[in-house]
């Protein structure tokens, strides 16, 4: 590389907007941040909000891409902010926060607590079936392949990249989504969790479920920790319609 | 945990959708290539045409094998048409989240999601005048007779927005159906994802071609042919005795 290379300008319009402002509206801000090696939006949010407006909102926790806090929209795509780089993008682009989320101020959104919803509903944790809890007794042998497969499921950071990206979630405020079919496929998987197919059948066999994916395929496609969504709710797909004949 | 019986329709829903459109789209491959005959010789299109009557079977022709068919076409094509009526936005509200949601997002598997709406729903049109068409004129089928109907009949404009859109329909829906269901799934979903996506692309373009050339040999016969001794197609090698 050359000494002389000089750096590009970046223009980034944010979709600004304070709800709890009466007297706000949302609106476009556009700022220049002159961009430097390996920067990523982390690091380019960090600048403007150094340099240039000390109110702007956004989250962050980790920037490495295993939080999940910074999703927000690039250029109309969910993504992670801290694992997109900015030399991947044109010098213009726009960022808004996550739709269908809480919105708390600019591009911060409220993720957790929609995601809590969801555990909740579908009851994301081993059923056992004990009525109580024997801390002493020793768990059960798992081969190490089907350890694998559920390890892979559970990659998932909640980041809402897929509710965001999905047709269907836009449409239907009940749907999901992709991250709690996952967590269906992964706990359907677990030997620990004794709930039977009709018990899983009951949480997402209808069209606020499995039924009602319209396979655009958004989720796997946006998906930053590369889960493999669509092979997964096919998977759904194919053992919810077994357990109707 | 569980009380009460689960209810098992959204699941056979969902699966009377994708089979009844897979049969539909298998037969749709079928059809447009069959009818492409004409592209070989008037003569060949003919045989084609006694064959699915059942002259090489009974030695007689029978149109009302056609008919049959095409009511039970129609059937599965209201049943596919019907359930398929739950994914189309039915409010101006859900359309305006669903159009702005595909601008915005510029992926191409959500976009083909609309062609499908946007095919599917000028299907339930011109897919009935078709059908109705074959049930109720079975035996108008033949190199003259369907030639009369595209040229003189005014049927050309029809089918060429119908092959356009049954073509995309037929083949996006099984390449959704394969990710749907995850059919014929290899190790790498991605890759054997991008391999059915080019499938489908390519046979698109396949059938569009074959599709419009055979309307074009029609177009042509109905313009030029002298229709003054009726439509029905004498052919040289084959003499029917009630003829």
């Amino acid at each position: 590389m050359s000494e002389s290379k000089k750096q590009r300008v970046l223009k980034i319009s944010i979709l600004r907007f304070d709800p709890h402002d009466p007297e706000d509206f949302p609106h476009m801000e556009t700022f220049e941040v002159e961009e430097a090696d390996g920067m990523t939006l982390f690091i380019a949010l960090n600048e403007i909000r150094e340099h240039h407006d000390n109110s702007l909102k956004f989250d962050f926790v980790c920037r490495a891409g295993i939080c999940g806090s910074c999703s927000m929209l690039v250029n109309g795509r969910p993504t992670l902010a801290c694992r997109t780089l900015t030399a991947k993008l044109d010098e213009k682009f726009t960022l808004a926060p996550l739709p269908l989320f809480e919105l708390i101020g600019d591009l911060s959104v409220y993720t957790g607590k929609w995601m809590r919803g969801l555990n909740e509903r579908l009851e994301t944790w081993i059923h056992d079936k004990e009525e109580e809890l024997n801390v002493d007794k020793l768990e059960e042998k798992m081969e190490p392949a089907l350890a694998d497969e559920i390890y892979e499921l559970d990659r998932c950071v909640e980041c809402g990249c897929c509710v965001a990206g999905c047709g269907t979630a836009k449409m239907n405020p009940y749907f999901v989504g992709a991250v709690g079919l996952n967590k269906i496929a992964r706990y359907q998987l677990d030997p620990r969790d004794k709930r039977s197919d009709d018990d899983y059948y009951e949480l997402v066999g209808n069209e606020d479920g499995v039924f009602g994916c319209m396979t655009l395929l958004g989720c796997e496609d946006v998906c930053p920790k590369d889960l493999p969504l669509q092979s997964k709710i096919a998977y759904l797909r194919r053992m919810m319609l077994k357990n109707t004949l | 945990m569980r009380k009460e019986k689960i209810d098992k329709t959204p699941a056979r829903l969902d699966f009377l959708q994708s089979f009844t459109g897979l049969i539909l789209a298998l037969f749709i491959t079928g059809h447009i290539m069959f009818e492409a005959s004409i592209l070989i010789s008037n003569e060949m299109m003919y045989k084609v045409t006694i064959m699915f009557e059942g002259y090489y079977f009974f030695g007689e022709k029978y149109p009302g094998i056609i008919s049959f068919l095409a009511a039970a076409i129609s059937v599965i094509f209201v049943i596919h048409a019907g359930i398929a009526m739950k994914k189309i936005p039915s409010s101006y509200r859900n359309y305006k989240v669903i159009k702005n949601h595909i601008q915005g997002m510029k992926h191409e598997d959500s976009s083909l999601w609309m062609v499908q709406v946007i095919t599917g729903f000028m299907m339930f049109f011109m897919g009935s005048v078709h059908l109705y068409i074959m049930m109720s004129q079975p035996s108008d089928i033949g190199p003259f007779a369907s030639s009369s109907r595209v040229v003189d009949e005014f049927m050309g404009p029809l089918y060429f927005m119908l092959l356009i859109s049954v073509v995309s329909h037929a083949f996006i829906g099984l390449y959704r159906l394969a990710m749907k269901w995850g059919f014929m799934e290899g190790k790498n979903t991605k890759v054997s994802r991008a391999r059915f996506k080019f499938l489908m692309k390519a046979m698109i373009a396949i059938y569009i071609v074959v599709g419009l050339s055979s309307l074009a040999k029609y177009t042509y016969i109905g313009m030029t042919h002298d229709f003054s001794d009726g439509v029905k197609y004498k052919s040289q090698t084959i003499k029917m005795e009630n003829h």
